[in-house]
């Protein structure tokens, strides 16, 4: 009794006056009717986490930043032909490396090419190369991962150990050693499939971890005692749930599969230079760096800024989906 | 922990011997006939050919192949190139090289990316963390062989400040450029691991409880904020060193480092199998090895962490 007075005293002390520079003021507690906190508004639906992402994305400058450049970056793939009448492949050796020119604007590489109709058509190969790649990564990896993390057991045991072989084979080693197989081939289906064989691996271990703390959480086995089958759980409750690290590491891992494929075009085993692409446009243009620098920056460049939008986007996504990991 | 390092090495076997069968399998079941790759444009007469296959164990069925490579480089006899040299003789030319540079690109990595990350982290807001920050960025989304290009242009041809490319036994600033190029993804994203993980400590309760204390301002970065923020950057610089041994290709190919990347690169093109094999099976290991160093390490800097 004398115990709960001296808190209740000090608690009238410490409340009674704001201290200098304290912003708010502090309501005494017997100004307070506990029945006004305990009453949840009910008139309001509940927000989901889905919909307090959102809230947060669309007050985030960086959001804003990267969604623009990343729809510009779709439009000029899906659309190329609304911002240049120039053919890419349409060369004249005449031009070859002339500086940028009216209706040029960022002049001809070596074959006589429009460097700036080439840069605009190149988008849709590396958009294409991300989009498929991170939808297969994520379909491919997020089902492994589902999985094991669900089952777990020895289901688990064996699809980690897989896990752990495709681990220990570095992404540009394997791709190397696969796309050799598919040198004649110009499809952009080689690469897809190939950065989709040796990259599902993080998704899958991500998605494991998150299926596994999920499905310990208090809401399954809620659940499971109100009569719900573990397989409706796992759609209804457990993916959901799980989503969000998903996302996030899709997001960011999009701009480093356009970076795989213009490195793999490099080593001259990615797509072949009959497909305008932005990889296959800087490596060809490395020979002229000495006399003719601003081939090689267009390109680099495109491909510097749609890689950056992702970044971007992941990181705001992640901002707003794990508010522990927030750094603004 | 000594349990647990025996089961961890136990549990490593089964991984090993699954990543050579599937580089194994990639390399020879592919189309394409070694005997013919290595003749080139020339006739094979068929019993040149079939000496051949038998020598290089190629008219066995495909797993009898793969368990005799298995056999043989139990006991590091990886066989011969197609000209005729030790497979093991090539590697060991090599490997030197790409170990210098990867040690090389690992220190510039480690130190760069520690100290840039303190300092954005530490200095959130700052104009000098901005530009971290945008540099970091542009390092990360630029392509690592267009990194090597402009540095080659600017430091090399242009400024005269290194040599442009590196000679058949490299020296220190020979190999220091290349190092650079190698580990200037890797330093990016260290700057923004180390950040991220500085500004979420700063925030925990534990600092607020060390400051209530009295703890100096110093004192608390040191003692607290730092020793927690490095768990995690600690773990991403293991897991590159082998990465970056696997990584050296672009650089090697820049730079003209005759390292193990560079003779990787010409095996895949020569067709040569064994070679092949034996060089990815090589790097698998030292990748695997340095995740196990990596998990051991978590071991004696978080004490919350114990293996039974």
């Amino acid at each position: 009794m004398s115990n709960d007075q001296n808190i209740n005293q000090n608690s009238d002390e410490f409340f009674a006056d704001p201290l200098p520079g304290q912003e708010r003021y502090v309501a005494p507690l017997d100004e307070t009717p506990l029945q006004d906190v305990d009453t949840v508004d009910e008139t309001n639906p509940p927000t989901s986490m889905w919909a307090d992402a959102w809230k947060t994305l669309r007050k985030n400058p960086l959001f804003i930043v990267s969604a623009v450049l990343v729809v510009l970056v779709f439009v000029v793939a899906l659309f190329p032909q609304l911002f240049t009448r120039i053919d890419p492949r349409d060369c004249d050796l005449t031009y070859s490396l002339e500086p940028a020119s009216p209706g040029h604007p960022f002049g001809f590489n070596n074959q006589g090419c429009d460097v700036y109709a080439r840069v605009i058509y190149g988008a849709r190969t590396s958009v294409a190369i991300g989009i498929y790649t991170t939808l297969l990564v994520s379909v491919l990896g997020g089902l492994i991962g589902a999985v094991a993390g669900f089952f777990g057991g020895w289901v688990d045991a064996v699809l980690s150990r897989l896990t752990d072989i495709f681990f220990a084979v570095p992404l540009l080693l394997g791709a190397i050693v696969l796309l050799q197989m598919f040198r004649t081939s110009s499809s952009i289906w080689k690469v897809i499939f190939t950065l989709t064989l040796f990259g599902w691996v993080s998704m899958a271990r991500i998605v494991r971890g998150a299926v596994m703390e999920a499905k310990n959480l208090e809401f399954n086995t809620a659940s499971l005692a109100l009569g719900s089958t573990p397989g409706r759980n796992l759609f209804r409750h457990i993916l959901p749930n799980s989503l969000a690290p998903a996302i996030v590491i899709a997001t960011m891992s999009l701009g480093s599969y356009i970076v795989s494929e213009a490195t793999l075009s490099f080593l001259g085993i990615g797509l072949p230079s009959s497909v305008v692409s932005w990889g296959g446009d800087i490596s060809t243009a490395q020979q002229y760096l000495r006399t003719n620098p601003s081939v090689l920056f267009y390109p680099s460049a495109a491909l510097a800024i749609t890689v950056l939008a992702f970044i971007m986007l992941g990181d705001a996504v992640q901002d707003a989906l794990d508010p522990k990991a927030r750094t603004a | 922990m000594g349990r647990y390092l025996l089961r961890r090495i136990l549990q490593m076997i089964p991984v090993v011997l699954g990543t050579t069968l599937l580089i194994y399998a990639l390399v020879f079941l592919m189309p394409g006939d070694p005997v013919a790759a290595m003749f080139g444009a020339k006739p094979v007469q068929p019993a040149v050919a079939a000496q051949i296959r038998a020598e290089y164990n190629l008219d066995k069925p495909f797993i009898i192949q793969y368990l005799l490579f298995l056999k043989n480089a139990l006991t590091f006899n990886f066989g011969k190139t197609f000209s005729g040299q030790q497979v093991l003789a090539v590697i060991g030319r090599a490997f030197p090289v790409t170990v210098k540079l990867a040690i090389m690109a690992f220190v510039f990595e480690a130190v760069f990316g520690v100290v840039f990350g303190i300092i954005s982290g530490l200095k959130k807001g700052k104009w000098y963390d901005t530009v971290i920050l945008v540099i970091s960025l542009l390092l990360i989304s630029v392509p690592t062989f267009v990194t090597g290009f402009v540095m080659q242009y600017f430091l090399g041809v242009q400024w005269h400040l290194l040599p442009i490319t590196a000679g058949p036994n490299p020296g220190f600033l020979d190999l220091l450029m290349p190092a650079m190029v190698l580990g200037s993804v890797s330093m990016a994203s260290i700057i923004r691991l180390t950040r991220s993980e500085i500004t979420a400590n700063i925030a925990e309760d534990y600092v607020r409880t060390a400051r209530a204390k009295g703890m100096s301002n110093k004192m608390v970065v040191l003692r607290h904020v730092l020793r927690n923020s490095l768990i995690p950057v600690v773990t991403y610089l293991g897991a590159d060193l082998g990465a970056l041994m696997g990584g050296a290709m672009i650089s090697e190919r820049i730079f003209n480092i005759q390292g193990i990347g560079n003779t990787l690169y010409q095996a895949i093109n020569r067709g040569e199998g064994t070679l092949v094999v034996s060089i990815v099976t090589l790097m698998v290991l030292i990748f695997v090895v340095c995740n196990l160093i990596v998990d051991m390490l978590y071991a004696v800097l978080d004490p919350r962490i114990r293996y039974q």
